[in-house]
């Protein structure tokens, strides 16, 4: 070993690149690195995006954190704004206040923050859809899904934490409904909120306590999930579509380096171009226009970021009275009555519980109902998985009928409809939209698959009218290329599994609920087509006339 | 013609060209002074015409659905007692005569000149005593305070009108109207008059001094501009959220779309 000629490089630059290769083996981690590969497709671009705006929300934060001040301390305003001037207000929106214009590059940096936060969030978000639909989510990647979805509740975290932030009238009014949430939750609520604000709301301590949470916990958990993130996915190498020449156990794309590392690196200057872009031509958060927190007004157009609509629009569609049926149930106890605000407590609480849990504990739902617990490295095409396509369809439905919920008020002016209508057509979509959606989505789903069988049995109509010499006409079909008809004929067929017995012959309740949901899921399928059939096809079809277009009909 | 042409280098020419100027622009200023003033004491005196002339306009368009003397129907309210500020916001920004019976009056194009409103005005002041069109003082915004308008804007006008005034929806169908472009007469009177569906501020609840207030702040905001760029319509997150979700990721999307091609 001590015999061989140490490296000695020509070039200083070299030699110290050298010199530090040597103690700390980079060369190793790139060279393993540099030759992984990724597939290439541009929906896999979104949690990169989500990446990339997180790394410039640390970037901008860090910059706003020069300038902010989270103190609750009453301050008079005195800075440039003169709509403002002379005006009480706490610290932190004074110094709000005075970011957006005193500070130089203060007010494009604050919008530049906040425009990314609503692109973190709806980048992670369409990455998640991505995922579900199709399937990446399936083993071995199910802790990572579960890494994933926390990953977003710390982003909606993230994002309503430093939205109160500033102590404008806006975000005082959310904490206010945060307060009217806990202050609902039976026994324990005025104690938590009493602990939250430290007292009565609005107290003089939560901007504080927001603002520890937002800047250091918070983004120390994304942080800290995020390389938990990547190592599985490291790990697990990166998911690709199916194709010719892609299988379980390769992946077909480009390696990181060169083509990744330069298009990656490209890619994030993109993304902090296009938010500096929106950032530097379009306001966010004007906070001058709504003026301080105060616990007596509320603006028209109070409506929480984008992220957590979903929550502030299943509270508006709550009814406080279902006829005379009230949903403030009153409770008494030994000493005393205790108040159950249901019309608060099951808005806020339980669908957005719901739909967490199902997201969650879907790779084990569907794991269960299907009996796959096989690797799974190559994605569905959603329309192949129609049972699943039509559930994330209905729970995209779900959220954004209360997402629009949340802005019914605006749905209502611009439109020009009542209010009232509004809210009353919502309610039904909130019970109905998702089964419809459901329906109609699985429908979708086995037409479009009919139509791939169609397209490898009969070819694709190639638009090519032949008139033969009896006069008779037929369309051209041309058949699919061998690459096409890989895609369209090798999917995961999925299949009705009836209830079997356990090894004691059994057959288990919950083995019988598992069927009828597979028979719900799997009874209407589309198998893909099999070889014979395709002989079968080929040897029938010389040609294929055109609908209708027989002998008599030209006789005529 | 000769004869003018021959003099016009007479020494005393300059002097005389001057006169005759000074007594064309004396006898012209003498007489639109005069006619103004004369217009001045018809618009005081003749009040009694313009009631009786603003009778036979109220007959002739209101009475259908406020009454014969105002005194209201099933279809209109009654109008003693509302007030000269009152016809004067309605009319003057031709939210009457309603062209439908909805919700709420439709602003729409002003149906009568300047004359006719202040007719129809002194007509419905006749009738009862009401909120009389702000003097001067009230609307000059120079001499007003936008910070403490703000105050009193967000306190008692912002939950219908938005804190950037920019609207918003009450129930079934009414709503709060931008407040962007109304003259400050039109706001005065609104505040003092309550149209529709807003509630009266009389002069105890906000006086005209602090009513100036709001106007000033509402017109320092709308000159102001949005300070941060396109203001998306200062509909506050809904529009940023929807901006987002379009536009964002709209411009990401087609992003990935050319980095993830191939030359085929």
């Amino acid at each position: 070993m001590t015999t061989t000629n140490e490296y000695q490089a020509s070039t200083a630059t070299g030699r110290i690149a050298n010199f530090v290769d040597s103690r700390v083996g980079a060369s190793g981690m790139v060279k393993e690195f540099g030759r992984k590969i990724f597939p290439d497709h541009w929906s896999f671009m979104f949690g990169e995006v989500a990446m990339y705006t997180f790394v410039l929300l640390l970037l901008s934060g860090t910059f706003l954190t020069f300038f902010f001040d989270p103190s609750m301390a009453h301050v008079v305003y005195d800075g440039s704004y003169v709509p403002m001037k002379g005006i009480g207000m706490s610290t932190a929106m004074a110094s709000t206040m005075d970011i957006s214009f005193d500070v130089r590059g203060g007010l494009f940096m604050r919008q530049v923050h906040h425009w990314s936060a609503l692109l973190f969030v709806a980048s992670l978000s369409v990455h998640m859809l991505r995922v579900f639909f199709t399937g990446a989510f399936r083993r071995p990647r199910e802790l990572n899904w579960v890494v994933g979805g926390v990953l977003l509740i710390m982003g909606l975290a993230a994002g309503f934490t430093g939205y109160s932030l500033p102590d404008d009238l806006l975000s005082g009014n959310g904490l206010r409904i945060i307060d009217g949430v806990m202050k609902a939750l039976p026994i324990v609520g005025t104690y938590l909120s009493m602990f939250f604000f430290g007292g009565e709301f609005p107290g003089d301590t939560v901007i504080p306590r927001l603002y520890s949470l937002h800047i250091m916990i918070v983004p120390a958990v994304i942080i800290l999930l995020i390389v938990v993130h990547l190592f599985m996915v490291v790990t697990h190498k990166h998911t690709q579509y199916p194709g010719p020449g892609r299988t379980n156990d390769n992946v077909v794309g480009f390696p990181v380096g060169p083509v990744y590392a330069a298009k990656a690196g490209g890619f994030f200057f993109i993304v902090f171009g296009i938010v500096a872009f929106i950032a530097g031509l379009f306001q966010i958060n004007p906070v001058w226009n709504y003026g301080p927190y105060d616990p007596s007004p509320v603006s028209a157009g109070t409506q929480p970021d984008w992220y957590i609509g979903f929550v502030d629009g299943a509270l508006r569609l709550m009814p406080g009275y279902l006829g005379n049926f009230s949903f403030e149930w009153i409770i008494p106890f030994p000493w005393g009555d205790n108040t159950l605000v249901m019309s608060v407590l099951l808005p806020a609480l339980v669908p957005a519980g719901a739909l967490f849990a199902v997201m969650f504990a879907w790779p084990w739902i569907e794991r269960w109902i299907t009996k796959d617990n096989r690797e799974h490295h190559l994605l569905d095409r959603p329309r192949n998985a129609p049972f699943r396509t039509a559930v994330g369809a209905a729970g995209v439905v779900f959220y954004c009928v209360m997402w629009a919920a949340a802005s019914s008020d605006l749905i209502a002016t611009h439109f020009h409809v009542s209010l009232n209508d509004v809210t009353y057509w919502l309610r039904t979509l909130f019970f109905l939209g998702p089964i419809f959606a459901f329906w109609l989505t699985r429908r979708i789903c086995l037409s479009l698959q009919r139509k791939d069988r169609e397209i490898v049995l009969h070819g694709r109509e190639a638009g090519i009218i032949q008139m033969s010499p009896e006069g008779g006409f037929s369309e051209k079909h041309e058949e699919v290329d061998v690459y096409k008809r890989y895609l369209l004929t090798n999917y995961v067929d999925r299949q009705y599994i009836p209830a079997q017995p356990d090894a004691a012959g059994h057959v288990s309740g919950s083995e019988k609920r598992r069927a009828a949901i597979s028979k719900f899921f799997f009874e209407d399928r589309v198998a893909p087509v099999t070889p014979s059939e395709l002989e079968a096809a080929h040897a029938a079809h010389g040609h294929h006339e055109v609908e209708g277009d027989t002998q008599d009909s030209i006789a005529k | 013609m000769k004869a003018l042409s021959k003099k016009r280098r007479h020494p005393l020419a300059a002097v005389a060209l001057l006169l005759f100027g000074l007594l064309i622009t004396g006898s012209l200023y003498t007489a639109a002074g005069n006619i103004s003033e004369a217009k001045a004491a018809e618009t005081t005196s003749a009040s009694q015409a313009d009631v009786e002339e603003g009778q036979k306009l109220f007959v002739a368009n209101c009475a259908t659905c406020h009454g014969m003397n105002a005194e209201g129907s099933d279809s209109g309210p009654s109008l003693i007692g509302v007030g000269a500020a009152s016809v004067d916001f309605q009319v003057g920004t031709g939210r009457m005569p309603m062209q439908m019976q909805g919700p709420q009056a439709q602003v729409k194009p002003v149906q009568f000149d300047d004359e006719q409103i202040s007719q129809l005005a002194a007509y419905v002041a006749s009738l009862g005593a009401g909120p009389a069109i702000p003097d001067e003082e009230y609307l000059d915004t120079t001499q007003g305070d936008a910070a403490h308008g703000g105050t009193v804007f967000r306190v008692n006008c912002a939950m219908c009108h938005n804190a950037a005034a920019a609207g918003g929806a009450l129930t079934r169908g009414k709503f709060a109207p931008t407040l962007t472009g109304v003259s400050e007469k039109h706001i005065y009177e609104a505040m003092a008059t309550g149209p529709q569906n807003m509630p009266v501020f009389n002069d105890s609840n906000i006086t005209p001094e602090e009513k100036r207030d709001v106007i000033t702040f509402l017109k320092t905001i709308e000159a102001n501009g949005s300070a941060g760029g396109a203001a998306l319509g200062s509909l506050g997150p809904v529009a940023e959220g929807l901006f987002t979700w379009t536009a964002g990721l709209g411009i990401i999307i087609a992003f990935t779309i050319w980095l993830t091609s191939r030359p085929s």
